[in-house]
């Protein structure tokens, strides 16, 4: 099985197994405890938020982990917006965000406040003119953007947001998921996510980093835990396997992001070569350089996940076909692509050139079933 | 969902809008995406050059996939209408 889905989670990175399995036994203690084994843990936990800190550009203090990146996104957004309470209850967002931003905002909305959605190009890529000038309107309380597209890879003009978020007085949470261990964070962020296994971390650890001098208040009741900024007990094994894999990756990123990029040109090259009727999406050149998606007219995406499984490929797709929620996918409705027979490759660190060799070779064929199947001369 | 870009159509100032005569109509109600789009690639050549094709469709997904395969095969996608009973008429332009 070839699998091109990293954009869903990252294979468990060999840095982090090792440091898991070490931190299991050494690390297993309440760090919020005075004695040995306590104080080990503590370390551990301590160590771990320096070096994520460090990568990511945040300091120790203004980081926290929680259980998963979702739930980084719902405490960061909503307690910013409870944060600034006073200043104003407008929230300004991408409309190309994370399910998990979008569902907080849907809260933020059902408790009074309002909430602006700004549209984006056939790229995926945010209208800036249009952001700008919605920060800048009287009562906005925060806005957020994504560093990059989770469907079709766009990267999205952060800094320059930050920026226009700076001059009218609005934290800005950026949703660094998708590029968090593979791209560096642009500045200006006041309030940052990223999610552990999408960098190659284990399951279960997300980051929370909340810029100094940000007004912040938890919108849950208060816990002693993560600078009293996320409740329950630390997974510390976790999140010292989760620092080790994102030193790891920024070790490697450098080599790797040039090798996995040049393979998604490839792709981006050959796929409307060898398939009839196939666009490929998002901006070709400010994008990840892992990921890639592309949408096949007179195809259901699910059928085609299904071929692609069979023949040895797991890759996934925000066609609506394939969604439980019989609604296209968001994103590439707000973009004004195809949503139908939609894929999305991802390509994992360390994958062969030949998987995608495989790939493009099996394509063609896969894709000419499922059209023949569906009556398609 | 409210986060859908809601339907950008004519609408708003007439409660009614009435929906322009077609060439030909093709009935994709109930069906589900890609098939309306099947409907249409197959059916386009059977109009004259410039005329226009009414798809009935209420597959949220074909609301914006017929647009973008009119986008893709360099047709004209002239507006979308809602329907009273639900989806849309959604008018191509046949443009080769």
């Amino acid at each position: 099985m070839a699998y091109l889905d990293a954009a869903s989670t990252e294979p468990l990175h060999p840095a982090a197994r090792e440091a898991m399995l070490a931190a299991l036994d050494v690390g297993w203690a309440d760090p919020a405890r005075l004695y040995g084994s306590a104080r080990r843990a503590r370390l551990l936990l301590d160590q771990a938020r320096a070096e994520i800190g460090e990568v990511l550009g945040a300091r120790p203090d203004e980081l926290s982990f929680t259980s998963s990146g979702t739930q980084a996104v719902h405490l960061g957004l909503l307690g910013a917006l409870q944060g600034r309470r006073r200043a104003g209850r407008h929230l300004v967002v991408s409309a190309v965000e994370h399910s998990s931003v979008l569902h907080a905002a849907g809260v933020h909305e059902r408790d009074g406040g309002t909430v602006q959605t700004v549209g984006v190009a056939l790229s995926g890529r945010v209208d800036l003119p249009e952001f700008t000038g919605a920060v800048a309107a009287e009562g906005v309380a925060v806005a957020a953007l994504q560093t990059a597209n989770h469907e079709v890879g766009t990267v999205q003009p952060v800094a320059e947001a930050a920026e226009a978020c700076r001059a009218a007085g609005v934290p800005l949470l950026v949703d660094a998921a998708q590029s968090a261990g593979r791209l560096p964070i642009p500045p200006g962020w006041s309030v940052l996510t990223a999610s552990a296994h999408k960098w190659g971390g284990p399951a279960g650890v997300g980051v929370l980093a909340v810029r100094k001098g940000t007004r912040w208040r938890s919108p849950y009741p208060e816990d002693e835990r993560e600078q009293r900024r996320v409740p329950g007990y630390e997974n510390v094994p976790a999140v010292v396997a989760a620092a080790a894999a994102l030193r790891a990756r920024a070790a490697e990123s450098a080599a790797e992001n040039a090798r996995l990029s040049a393979l998604v040109d490839r792709i981006r090259a050959e796929v409307p070569r060898r398939v009839p009727d196939v666009e490929v999406i998002g901006d070709p050149v400010d994008r990840l350089p892992h990921l890639v998606t592309f949408s096949c007219l007179y195809v259901d995406g699910e059928a085609l996940l299904t071929e692609l499984d069979k023949t040895g490929f797991a890759v996934s797709s925000g066609s609506s076909c394939t969604a439980s929620t019989l609604r296209p996918s968001h994103v590439l409705e707000a973009m004004g692509v195809l949503t139908h027979g939609n894929v999305r490759v991802s390509l994992p660190r360390g994958i062969p050139e030949d998987d995608v060799e495989r790939f493009l070779t099996v394509l063609p064929d896969v894709v000419l079933r499922v059209r023949r199947s569906l009556g398609v001369r | 969902m409210i986060w859908r870009k809601k339907a950008p159509a004519p609408v708003v100032e007439n409660p009614a809008p009435v929906i322009p005569e077609t060439a030909l109509t093709i009935d994709a109600l109930g069906r589900k995406c890609p098939i309306p789009i099947i409907m249409l690639a197959e059916r386009v050549g059977e109009v004259p050059m410039g005329a226009v094709i009414s798809v009935l469709a209420d597959d949220p997904a074909a609301f914006t996939d017929i647009p973008a395969w009119c986008r893709l095969k360099s047709h004209e996608h002239v507006d979308s209408y809602e329907l009273p009973q639900g989806g849309w008429a959604i008018h191509v332009r046949r443009k080769y």
